[in-house]
């Protein structure tokens, strides 16, 4: 099947000579999550600000289901809805007529039975005659949705849509996109939450300094990164790993008061019961014990290094 | 080009407009009767006719010309700036629409509300003077042209402006004097004969003539002239947002 949307080459350097996308190529298949994650200023807004029209490519190419974006613009962007990073809203607006509005420039008929949907499923309906101003943060966010959504998009872009969301909020939109992918919505989404990434999408892309780093299925990903590393302080200095443990992932730190094990979450067998065991059998007396999980920062990094070698 | 989507941005603006209504009504209907009684009643003492036609009666089309150029600049320069200033240009842009059609949409409402003022004040000005239109399809015509004319100019500063300094700066410096240099409130043949030269620059002078012969019959040019004027200006402020509608210029980066 061809994919619906296809990102070719695409650079873009913005007017003060910064080079925001340095070259992406991606494919994204109809019906399809796809989660872009990636530090501050990576590129991520850039990427879809280029796709839906907002800025222009300085290069390359984007095709939404065979449409060009620049020269079919009206077919590509008719499929296309977006939820922008920032809460872009006239504070004086009536819900319903803002989200009336985006219907109309995307040249749909009224369609008050729709709209009554949307709105109802985004738990706004009651709001739906309040002003803008009148609501809170959380529900603003759910106004975008509801403008992305008035047109009916095969295609719906999420930018950042739970940053600053309470963990309810978060979840219900994690339930909309679900229902959307079951429409056969194709959902892309940036986020910095790699639980977010791994709750809801299909694949993973990761974006950095202008460029995808890696696109990969997200189980795939999850086993990769699930990376974990138990700290065992000791009660006594000692000055090597002991004989009987050298074949385990273990490493020798804190000027030998502690030894670090690294793990595999995913895995069936941690090997931690085992880990313990073979210390007490060594007499190795413990003072404390800690775990800690590979930030996303620090994934990135290693992917940028695994990138560069 | 997708009459939903004008129709869209059009009723959009227009819902702007009525929620102050009452503003957008009263502001006119105080500042032309004050007009009238500072111009009309201090002036008018001293000057009881223009070229046969009482005092009163003769600043009227100027009046509306004044009114109706300063409100469909604002509305327009307004009616754009606004959304690029809060950042709800991103649905603008990402829309399968053209750049004409966001014309269409932003003008035809600007042009509208400006439209309901001109009527405003002719409707008050009449209270106060007797009024008789001597080519009403005429004043008409040049009223709806003007409206239309210095809304894409009012658009086309809203596209330029960065801030709200600038958005002010055109029409404080540039539209306001040549407005109330351009005979609104007397007539060409009125000034020192060097002054009646140096105003033929001004295309202000060529509306409010125009848009006079229209009521009155009379005209300091030919009305030939008047029209040629307001159609140039007209396609000049076409020909720019042409222009920028096939660069995206100050719109998209
Ligand atoms: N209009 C602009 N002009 C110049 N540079 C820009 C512009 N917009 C973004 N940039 C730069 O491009 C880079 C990428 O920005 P972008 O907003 O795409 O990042 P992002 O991945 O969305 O970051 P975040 O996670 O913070 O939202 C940044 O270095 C930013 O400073
Ligand atoms: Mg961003």
């Amino acid at each position: 099947m061809a994919p619906i949307l296809r990102i070719s080459n695409l650079k873009k350097t913005y007017k003060g000579g910064f080079e925001a996308l340095k070259g992406v190529d991606l494919d994204i298949r109809e019906g399809e999550i796809l989660a872009l994650l990636g530090p501050n200023g990576a590129g991520k807004t850039t990427l879809i600000s280029t796709i839906c029209g907002i800025t222009v490519p300085t290069s390359g190419s984007v095709t939404v289901n065979g449409f060009d974006t620049l020269t079919q613009y009206r077919q590509a962007r008719a499929m296309i809805g977006l939820v922008p990073q920032e809460i872009n809203l006239e504070p004086f607006e009536k819900v319903i007529n803002t989200v009336a509005l985006t219907r109309g420039l995307f040249g749909k008929r009224r369609d008050d039975a729709l709209l009554e949907r949307i709105l109802r499923r985004l738990s706004l309906w009651d709001k739906k005659d309040s002003r803008i101003r009148e609501l809170s943060g959380g529900m603003k966010r759910r106004v975008l949705i509801a403008k992305a959504l008035s047109h009916e998009p095969r295609v719906l872009f999420l930018d950042e849509p739970t940053a600053g969301v309470d963990v309810d909020l978060r979840k219900d939109m994690w339930n909309i996109v679900s229902e959307l992918k079951a429409e056969g919505v194709t959902v892309i989404l940036t986020t910095h939450y790699i639980e977010e990434a791994e709750a809801i999408s299909d694949r993973v892309g990761v974006i950095s300094e202008g460029r995808l780093l890696l696109v990969e299925e997200k189980n795939a990903l999850m086993a990769r990164m699930g990376r974990k590393q138990l700290t065992i302080e000791l009660r006594e200095k000692i000055a090597a790993v002991p004989p009987g443990l050298t074949d385990l992932d273990l490493e020798l730190a804190g000027d030998g008061m502690s030894l670090v094990y690294t793990y595999d979450t995913q895995k069936e067998r941690t090997g931690i019961t085992a880990l313990l065991a073979a210390l007490s059998r060594e007499g190795i007396t413990l003072r404390d014990l800690s775990t800690r999980q590979s930030s996303l920062e620090e994934i990135f990094v290693g992917l940028v290094k695994e990138g560069a070698a | 080009m997708t009459l939903r989507a004008i129709w869209a941005i059009y009723r959009y603006e227009m819902t702007r407009f009525f929620r102050t209504l009452l503003q957008s009504f009263v502001s006119p209907v105080i500042s032309t009767s004050l007009y009238f009684v500072v111009f009309g009643t201090a002036i008018g003492s001293r000057i009881q006719q223009v070229e046969g036609v009482s005092y009163g009666a003769f600043i009227v089309p100027g009046l509306i010309m004044l009114s109706v150029i300063m409100q469909s600049i604002s509305n327009a320069s307004f009616g754009i700036y606004f959304p690029k200033f809060i950042g709800t240009v991103y649905e603008l842009l990402s829309a399968p629409v053209s750049f004409l059609e966001i014309v269409a949409g932003y003008v035809g409402a600007a042009a509208t509300k400006a439209l309901f003022i001109g009527v405003v004040i002719l409707g008050t000005a009449s209270l106060f003077v007797d009024l008789t239109i001597a080519h009403p399809f005429a004043m008409v015509a040049f009223l709806v042209l003007t409206c239309i004319s210095f809304s894409l100019l009012g658009f086309i500063i809203g596209l330029w402006a960065g801030n709200f300094e600038q958005l002010q700066l055109v029409p404080l410096l540039i539209v306001t004097p040549l407005v109330f240099l351009g005979g609104s409130f007397y007539s060409i043949s009125m000034l020192p004969e060097i002054w009646q030269k140096i105003t033929l620059f001004n295309p202000v002078v060529y509306l409010i003539s125009g848009f006079r012969w229209a009521f009155f019959d009379m005209a300091d040019v030919p009305v030939g002239i008047s029209l040629v004027a307001i159609a140039g200006f007209t396609a000049l402020c076409l020909a720019i947002v042409w222009w920028i509608f096939r660069t995206g210029w100050r719109l998209r980066d």
